[in-house]
């Protein structure tokens, strides 16, 4: 540059420094205007605290039963929400049965993630045989509607939280490995794998530093989309008698035993419904917001 | 050739370039007889029915300090060859000599070695960054890679950013999104530029960008490598370009040297009818002298099954029984760089061409197709 005599100089406003965030922090940044997207990532979080906090929020002992009190309508006596048909509060159970549906949505996507995530980088970014090898592997999986898988797998395993954890991961598996494979597949081929080739970078150095920061964002959406499908597969399993056993409340297994009331108590049969409903559209909504805020290039 | 060990240590450093091994007389790369064919696979069984040979048998030097431009249409294997040299993709047979060092031989130099001292540039300046990675964190990688601290590795990108006309502070932490085409390009030539090589592969690097931007980065090419003692191998499709920037010439027909020697004798008397042909298809900027009838006529034949003898004798309007037969040679081209020469029958006179020792500006421009293919039509 010239030098600028000192009157310029003074016409010249001083360079603003720019403002530099991290990956995370320009995700934030676009998540803070997104006010549906907060919304339910605060309903989330209160969904959460709640299951967490149960034995000190919830009302009542979810598994105390009433036999004068059996099916009466939200706020009856005390029951805010309700009795089921042994007599139970509703609320109580819901607050609860948050514990066992949360488990159930989030640990085996979770699980299913990093497994899936794996084999598909793997595959991803192998290619040839070894891509082959995985990915038929994993159209097997896909050959069976994912509701009949898992109640095969679950009927072979038996039931129980941990059966119903396993059966809902080897279910959640071959989706996610395919989109990370995908993704790997589609970085794979840009220039810049190339250039790091180029610069000496040894293979694990390219797939830390450079295959897995792209193909984390499609995979992480697309799992936190599998959370409320998992929360629904497994209300599903408890549905059919394949998930937890009875007493243990679970929003599933009381939609289950509610059925048979429907036409006495319509309004509390649907209640477990309506909080499997809220919180697989939470779900759904944030990784919807998270998808465009973790999208760079919007 | 190889410099003599003694001879070597007996050698001056030239000023400016520590990394000078074999002394200024020893090509900084040579390349003999490099070839890769592609296989195509078919059938049930997957096997290979087929070969591409897109790059077959090409030798050539490129002198240090010196800029080479390679060019050739479509297809011709330019982008093949740049990837064979920076070890992108494995080649089938051919030596690569670095500086007097053969390339990942027991005696000379690691290919890691090499591709610290020779980088390359691609021509898609979008696909060829990080999009997840702020631009200062893509030039700092390679230094990291080769063990430099991070923050040290930072600070040269910082300042080769610089170099590159980008203010550190204002475009070190961007994502290669929020920067044009030209940015990204200056981005990626900072990037070949941060392992401190003494070669650049440019690989169509300013194709993709347009007029004005173009003329920029070719300006900070010719800058960059006054500066930094700089070797260039130029690959491009535009033949001004290559002609403003070059220092020599290698035309590629086919996945084959046609042509190699320097510019203005390549530009003004070329040897080869497809060069000759292929120069009359650029542009000229005066519309006075624009020509209607077509160069050339038809396309290149498939290098699946390359035409017997002289690849380009199936377009060329001097076509005889001989280029059928024999295959031309280029000759020891690959030894001297001052050396014009063309892969033709008709410059060599022993070669039982009818034309043969006539220099193409004496030969008629009559037929732009084959005699063969006019006498069809």
């Amino acid at each position: 540059m010239t030098d600028i005599s000192a009157e310029n100089a003074a016409l010249i406003p001083a360079p603003q420094k720019p403002v530099v965030r991290g990956y995370w922090g320009n995700v934030w940044n676009k998540l803070r205007y997104d006010y549906v997207t907060l919304f339910f990532l605060g309903l989330i979080i209160a969904i959460i605290l709640i299951a967490i906090l149960a034995p000190w929020i919830a009302p009542f002992d979810p598994n105390k039963s009433s036999m004068a009190s059996r099916l009466k309508p939200p706020g009856f006596k005390h029951f805010v929400l309700g009795t089921d048909e042994q007599g139970r509060d509703i609320l109580s159970r819901i607050i609860w049965g948050g514990r066992t549906s949360l488990l159930m949505g989030i640990s085996p996507v979770l699980f299913a993630t990093i497994i899936g995530g794996l084999f598909g980088v793997l595959a991803g970014f192998a290619g040839g045989r070894t891509n082959t090898a995985i990915m038929r592997t994993m159209d097997v999986f896909f050959a069976f509607p994912s509701v009949l898988l898992a109640v095969a797998i679950s009927g072979s395993l038996g039931s129980g939280m941990v059966n119903q954890m396993i059966t809902l991961t080897i279910v959640l598996i071959p989706p996610i490995c395919r989109v990370a494979e995908t993704a790997t597949a589609q970085v794979r081929t840009m220039d810049f794998i190339d250039a790091a080739r180029a610069s000496g970078a040894k293979t694990p150095s390219i797939l830390f530093r450079h295959v897995l920061v792209n193909v984390m964002s499609p995979v992480l959406v697309y799992a936190s989309t599998l959370v409320s499908a998992s929360i629904l597969l497994a209300s599903g399993l408890s549905f059919l008698g394949l998930g937890v056993a009875p007493p243990t409340p679970d929003w599933g297994l009381m939609l289950s035993t509610l059925r048979q009331s429907i036409y006495v108590q319509p309004l509390v049969c649907a209640l477990p419904g309506v909080a499997i409903l809220v919180t697989s559209v939470a779900f759904n909504l944030v990784s919807d917001g998270l998808r465009q805020a973790m999208d760079v290039k919007a | 050739m190889t410099a003599q060990p003694t001879e070597r240590h007996l050698q001056p450093v030239p000023p400016g370039d520590n990394n000078d091994r074999g002394g200024k007389a020893q090509p900084l790369l040579i390349v003999q007889n490099l070839q890769k064919y592609f296989p195509i696979r078919g059938g049930v069984l997957n096997r290979k029915v087929a070969e591409v040979k897109a790059v077959d048998d090409v030798s050539f030097s490129v002198m240090k300090g010196e800029t080479l431009g390679i060019v050739g249409e479509s297809g011709c294997g330019k982008s093949t060859l740049a990837r064979l040299l920076m070890h992108l993709m494995p080649r089938d047979k051919g030596t690569l000599v670095f500086d007097g060092d053969p390339v990942d031989e027991p005696h000379g130099i690691t290919l890691r070695e090499l591709r610290r001292n020779m980088q390359m540039v691609f021509q898609d300046s979008y696909s060829s960054l990080n999009p997840r990675l702020p631009v200062v964190d893509s030039i700092a990688y390679g230094p990291t890679v080769h063990g430099v601290a991070t923050s040290e590795a930072k600070i040269k990108a910082r300042g080769l950013l610089e170099k590159v006309g980008l203010r550190p502070d204002l475009f070190g932490g961007r994502y290669p999104h929020e920067l044009s085409g030209g940015q990204k390009q200056r981005v990626n030539i900072a990037r070949a530029l941060a392992l401190d090589p003494r070669m650049l592969i440019l690989d169509e690097a300013v194709s993709a960008l347009d007029k004005s931007v173009e003329a920029q980065v070719l300006n900070l090419l010719g800058y960059l490598k006054r500066h930094l003692n700089l070797t260039y191998i130029f690959i491009s499709h535009d033949l001004h370009v290559v002609q403003y920037i070059s220092d020599r010439v290698l035309v590629m027909y086919l996945g084959q040297v046609v042509e190699i020697g320097p510019v203005d004798r390549i530009y003004n008397a070329p040897k080869h009818p497809y060069t000759r042909a292929l120069l009359q298809s650029a542009l000229e900027i005066d519309p006075e002298h624009r020509i209607e009838t077509p160069p050339l006529v038809g396309d290149p034949p498939n290098p699946i099954n390359p035409p017997s003898g002289c690849r380009f004798r199936t377009r060329c309007p001097y076509a005889e029984a001989i280029c059928e037969r024999e295959t031309p040679k280029l000759g020891k081209a690959a030894e001297n760089p001052a050396e014009h020469v063309a892969a033709c029958h008709i410059t060599n006179p022993v070669a039982g061409h009818s034309m043969a020792g006539r220099t193409l500006q004496s030969l008629p421009v009559e037929a732009s197709a084959p005699r063969a293919l006019a006498a069809a039509l």
